[in-house]
């Protein structure tokens, strides 16, 4: 159970402040769940009953999980999940 | 070559290659230097098609005023052309951006309305989009929404792309407006089987995410996920090291945001290596390094560049 999962600032209510939490989970659907038991509340700011929120970026070791398979992405020890807000550019 | 004037000059830029950064004969990368347009960056292209869709429209006549939320490029771009069509233009701009991009948009003549530096470009956006309620007669061209931003890649880098590099296999570019990756990668979508477009998403500082509420985030209206393979978040540290590289190994002096879409062709470049596939990887040249030298990114230790950046809005 060693995939660290970095948290924004506007989420860390619900991580006690830390800037980074460690879960477990053959998919990133079954880390959040696994985040959730010990951050209640955190499962629902990143997910609603369509799947990723809009304004929630979630990276795998940098790459966008939209891209690799949405909450079904598999994850493994060793892993980075990166959790941020949709910011604009240009 | 002969041009009318500045902005009959725009686009066809040059593609070079990158002989020493790239893995093998067989996997290459190819630079397109998008800093030679009039003012020196990519936005050249949408602020001109933008321009030019709102005067067929109707809707800019001289002597209106344009207004754009913008952290700097799309800003001088638009000044530039304005100044030359008769335009006044107010833009709004993160504080967090640099000094040089100030003084150049003031010096096209651009008005410019500072918002807060937490929230970076989103702030920007919510500020211009009351400023255009409060100004109905101001005309905000809107980058994030305007069809024509894509269209200007569409129509003209993306084929500049495909007469230089017929074997392109992967396009990269930076995600900001998500114009260039829209509008280029539709195109070669359209033209190459299997083509991958890749999108580099810069990674700030905490500071730039800002403290809302994570529902008042902003997707640009352009963006269309079906259009990209990928799409990377490339760090601060990451963009500097490969701005250095590109600088150090052939000889480019580009932008931060440059930096951190070859990071992330490096990273195809990689893949391709692994899996024995040949690859022609094209990435954007945003601009030069010359707006950034106030921020210290070329100077001194990584880290220290790394740490003078932070908060800073470098794409």
């Amino acid at each position: 159970m060693a995939i660290e999962v970095r948290i924004p600032t506007i989420l860390r209510n619900y991580t006690d402040g830390a800037k980074a939490v460690e879960g477990g989970g053959a998919t990133l659907d079954e880390l959040i769940a696994d985040l959730e038991t010990r951050h209640p509340g955190l499962r629902d700011r990143l997910v609603d009953e369509k799947g990723l929120r809009r304004f929630v970026n979630v990276y795998l070791n940098d790459e966008d999980v939209r891209f690799l398979g949405g909450l079904g992405t598999k994850v493994s020890d060793g892993d980075t999940v990166t959790v941020l807000p949709a910011v604009a550019g240009g | 070559m002969r041009f009318d004037s500045l902005l009959d000059s725009l686009g066809r830029t040059p593609l070079v290659g990158l002989p020493r950064l790239s893995p093998s004969p067989e996997v290459r990368l190819w630079a397109k230097l998008e800093d030679r347009n009039p003012t020196g960056s990519v936005k050249d292209r949408p602020a001109f098609w933008m321009i030019a869709k709102a005067e067929k429209e109707g809707l800019l006549a001289p002597g209106r005023t344009i207004l754009e939320p913008t952290s700097g490029n799309t800003g001088i771009s638009l000044a530039m052309v304005a100044k030359l069509r008769g335009y006044d233009i107010v833009c709004v701009m993160p504080e967090n951006t640099s000094a040089e991009r100030r003084q150049l948009l003031e010096m096209w003549g651009a008005r410019i309305i500072s918002s807060p530096a937490a929230g970076g470009s989103n702030e920007a956006v919510r500020v211009a989009k009351r400023l255009a309620a409060e100004n109905p007669d101001w005309v905000m061209l809107y980058q994030y929404g305007n069809e024509a931003n894509a269209r200007a890649h569409y129509e003209t880098t993306g084929p500049e792309l495909l007469d230089d590099l017929p074997t392109i296999t992967h396009f990269v570019a930076g995600l900001g407006t998500t114009g260039t990756l829209m509008g280029v990668g539709r195109y070669l979508r359209e033209q190459v089987p299997g083509v991958s477009i890749v999108a580099a998403e810069p990674r700030y500082g905490e500071l730039v995410y800002g403290l809302r509420n994570i529902d008042e985030g902003f997707v640009p209206e352009l963006y269309d996920e079906s259009v990209l393979t990928t799409r990377y978040s490339v760090t601060s540290a990451d963009a500097l090291r490969r701005t250095r590289e590109l600088l150090a190994q052939e000889g480019i002096f580009a932008g931060i945001s440059t930096g951190c879409a070859l990071h992330a062709a490096l990273g195809m470049a990689n893949k391709a290596v692994k899996a024995g596939e040949r690859a022609d990887i094209a990435f954007i040249v945003a601009d030069g390094g010359w707006k950034y030298l106030s921020t210290g990114a070329y100077g001194g230790t990584l880290e220290e560049a790394e740490e003078r950046l932070e908060g800073q809005l470098w794409a």
